[in-house]
C-alpha cells in the first residue's frame, strides 16, 4: 500500500481541505488580523501594531469584567455540574425500579439546544419565579435576571440543568466498570458506604472526573448561546461573558480588528486552562 | 431488613421528586403555552382551564415560526453534514491509521489538538475567508460544519479502527479489490458502531447551532430552526403566549428523536466524550 500517495491523498484530502480552509488558515489569518483596524466583514484592514491588544488591557472594561465573570462563573458551575452529575450516577446505579427512566430524564436537557433553553429559563426566571414569589411572599424571587448577582446564577442554573445529566453519564459508565468484587470485600472489612466511596470508589472513577470536569470547564468558558438567551449580556453588560463580548464588539461596535484580538486571547486562554487542567488531574489519577 | 427497605423506599421518593424537579421548567412551559396572556399573568402553576385555555398560540407561532420551511432548511443542512462528515471522516480516519509515516501522525496531531479551538476565535477571519471564495450559502455552510465536525469524529473512528486487525484488509486485497474496494466493502461496514456514535454527536451539534447560520446564511428563505426562532422570540418577547407556544413546537423533533433512539443516544454521547 506504500506505492499509493494517490489514495492517500483521494482518502485524508476532502476533509483535511474543508479541516484547513475552516479551522487552520483563519486561526493564522485571525492572528494577522489582531494587529489591525479591521471594521467590517470584507472591508480592507491596516496594520496598526500592538494597539489593540493595548487597548484590552488599557480602557477595555468590558473585556476585563466578562473575563473576570466567565472565571467565576466557570469555577462555580464545573463544582456544581460534576457533584450533581456524580451525585446522579451514584442515586441510578443503585438497584432501583424505574433507573433507565430517570436517567432518561435526567439527561434529556442536554439535548434541547443551548438558545431554546436559555429562552425557556428565561421564561421560568422573569415569570414562574416572580409569580410564585409574590404568592408565597418572598422577594428574593422577585425580579430575577434584573441584576447581576440573579443574573449570575440564572446563568449557573441554566447551565447546571443542562450539564448535570450529561455528566451523570459519563460518570455512571465509570461507576459500572468498578468490579463487584472490590465492593463487596471493602464491605466485609467493614467499611460504611462513605468510606468506600471516598477510599474505592471516587480513586477508581478517577479518569472520568478528568474527562467530566474537562467538558464542563471548557462548556462553561465558551458558553455563547445559553448568555445571549438568557440575559443578552444584562444588566448593563455585567452579565456578559466572554465570547459574547467578543460577538458584541465585532458586529454591535463594528470592531473586528479588536474583536479578532480577543478572539486570540480568548483562543490561548481555553487552551491554556483546559490543558492545565488535564496535566493536573491525569497526575492526581496516578497518585491515588 | 427492614431498615434496608426503608433505606430503598426513601431513595425513591428522593429520585422520583429530583426528576420532577428536573421537569417542571419543561412543564411549566408546555401548560402555560395552552394559556391566553391574561391566564399566564394570573397564575404561571395552573393547568390550562376554562376561560384560559387557547390553541391559537400554537396556530400563530407556527406560521410566524414558518415552522415547515425551517424544519426543511435544518433537516437539508443537517442531514448532508453529517452524512458527508461519515463519509470523509472514516476514509481518512482509515488511511490515517494504515499509513504509518510523519506526515500522516502530524496530520492526526493537528486534527486532534484543534479540538481546542474555541469557534469565537476563528469565526470573524473565517467569514471573511468564505466571502472570498463565494460560498456564504447553505453549500458552504455544509462545507464549514464538515470542517468543524473532522476533528472529533476522526478521533472517534481512528480509535476503533487501531483495533481491526490487518489481516482482512490483506486478504481481500490477495482478491483483487483496490483500495477503494477493500475501505467500502470490509472497512466501513465494520465501522457501525462508531458511525452511530459520529452521526448522533454531529447531528445533535448541528441542528443546534445557532451562531454558525447566522453568520453564514442570514437570509429569511434559508433560516433554521435556531435562526427562525431567536428572531421570533425577538419579536414576541413580550408576549409570553406565543413565545412558549414557538418554543415547544421547536422542541417537539428534538423530543421526537430522543424518544426514538434514547439508547443509542446516551451510549453515543457517553463514547464521545470518554474517547476525546
Amino acid at each position: 500500500m506504500k506505492k499509493n500517495k494517490g489514495w492517500f491523498i483521494l482518502f485524508v484530502g476532502p476533509i483535511l481541505l474543508a479541516f484547513l480552509v475552516v479551522q487552520i488558515i483563519p486561526i493564522f489569518i485571525g492572528m494577522y488580523y489582531s494587529f489591525t483596524d479591521w471594521d467590517g466583514i470584507g472591508n480592507q484592514a491596516n496594520w496598526v501594531g500592538l494597539q489593540n491588544y493595548i487597548e484590552i488591557f488599557t480602557q477595555d472594561e468590558g473585556f476585563l469584567h466578562a473575563f473576570a465573570f466567565t472565571t467565576i462563573f466557570a469555577i462555580v458551575s464545573v463544582f456544581i455540574i460534576n457533584i450533581i452529575g456524580f451525585g446522579l450516577a451514584l442515586l441510578v446505579t443503585k438497584e432501583m425500579k424505574g433507573n433507565n427512566f430517570l436517567r432518561g430524564i435526567f439527561f434529556m436537557p442536554n439535548l434541547i439546544g443551548g438558545l431554546i433553553l436559555g429562552f425557556i429559563w428565561q421564561f421560568i426566571f422573569i415569570k414562574a419565579f416572580d409569580w410564585i414569589g409574590a404568592q408565597l411572599g418572598v422577594s428574593a424571587l422577585q425580579g430575577w435576571l434584573s441584576t447581576t448577582m440573579t443574573g449570575f446564577w440564572g446563568l449557573v442554573i441554566l447551565m447546571s440543568w443542562q450539564l448535570s445529566g450529561y455528566m451523570m453519564v459519563i460518570y455512571i459508565s465509570a461507576l459500572q466498570g468498578i468490579p463487584e468484587s472490590l465492593k463487596e470485600a471493602a464491605a466485609i472489612d467493614g467499611a460504611n458506604y462513605l468510606q468506600r466511596l471516598r477510599h474505592i470508589i471516587i480513586p477508581l472513577v478517577a479518569p472520568a472526573f478528568t474527562v467530566g470536569i474537562f467538558l464542563s470547564l471548557s462548556n462553561a468558558f465558551k458558553l455563547f448561546d445559553q448568555n445571549l438567551a438568557l440575559t443578552n449580556g444584562g444588566p448593563y453588560n455585567s452579565t456578559q461573558m466572554l465570547a459574547l463580548n467578543i460577538y458584541s464588539t465585532a458586529f454591535t461596535y463594528n470592531k473586528l480588528g479588536l474583536a479578532q484580538a480577543k478572539a486570540v486571547i480568548f483562543l490561548f486562554t481555553v487552551a491554556i486552562i483546559t490543558l492545565t487542567q488535564l496535566y493536573y488531574n491525569k497526575k492526581k489519577e496516578v497518585e491515588m | 431488613m427492614w431498615k434496608k427497605k426503608i433505606k430503598k423506599i426513601v431513595l425513591f421518593i428522593f429520585s422520583i421528586l429530583l426528576a420532577v424537579l428536573f421537569l417542571s421548567p419543561l412543564y411549566i412551559v408546555f401548560t402555560n403555552s395552552f394559556k391566553t396572556q391574561k391566564g399566564i399573568f394570573m397564575n404561571v402553576l395552573s393547568l390550562p382551564f376554562g376561560p384560559f385555555f387557547t390553541l391559537e398560540n400554537y396556530k400563530e407561532a407556527f406560521i410566524q415560526l414558518n415552522f415547515i420551511h425551517s424544519f426543511k432548511n435544518s433537516l437539508f443542512i443537517t442531514i448532508f453534514s453529517t452524512v458527508f462528515i461519515i463519509i470523509f471522516a472514516s476514509m481518512a480516519a482509515w488511511m490515517l491509521v494504515r499509513t504509518k509515516t510523519l506526515y500522516s501522525q502530524f496530520i492526526f496531531f493537528l486534527f486532534a489538538a484543534s479540538m481546542l479551538i474555541p469557534f469565537q476565535s476563528v469565526m470573524l477571519p473565517l467569514i471573511n475567508v468564505m466571502g472570498w471564495l463565494k460560498m456564504l450559502h447553505p453549500v458552504g455552510l455544509i462545507f464549514i460544519y464538515v470542517g468543524f465536525g473532522s476533528s472529533l469524529s476522526i478521533i472517534l473512528y481512528h480509535g476503533f479502527i487501531k483495533g481491526i486487525p490487518k489481516a482482512l484488509e490483506e486478504a481481500a486485497i490477495i482478491d483483487g479489490c483496490n483500495t477503494f474496494q477493500v475501505f467500502w466493502k470490509i472497512i466501513f461496514p465494520l465501522l457501525k458502531p462508531t458511525t452511530v456514535t459520529v452521526s448522533i454527536l454531529n447531528t445533535m451539534w448541528i441542528w443546534n447551532d445557532f451562531l454558525l447560520p447566522q453568520l453564514v446564511i442570514n437570509k429569511p428563505q434559508w433560516h433554521t430552526i435556531p435562526l427562525r426562532m431567536f428572531y421570533f422570540f425577538g419579536q414576541y418577547s413580550k408576549k409570553w403566549n406565543l413565545a412558549l407556544a414557538g418554543l415547544v413546537i421547536a422542541m417537539i423533533p428534538i423530543v421526537i428523536f430522543y424518544l426514538s433512539a434514547q439508547k443509542h443516544i446516551i451510549k453515543g454521547v457517553t463514547d464521545g466524550s470518554i474517547k476525546s
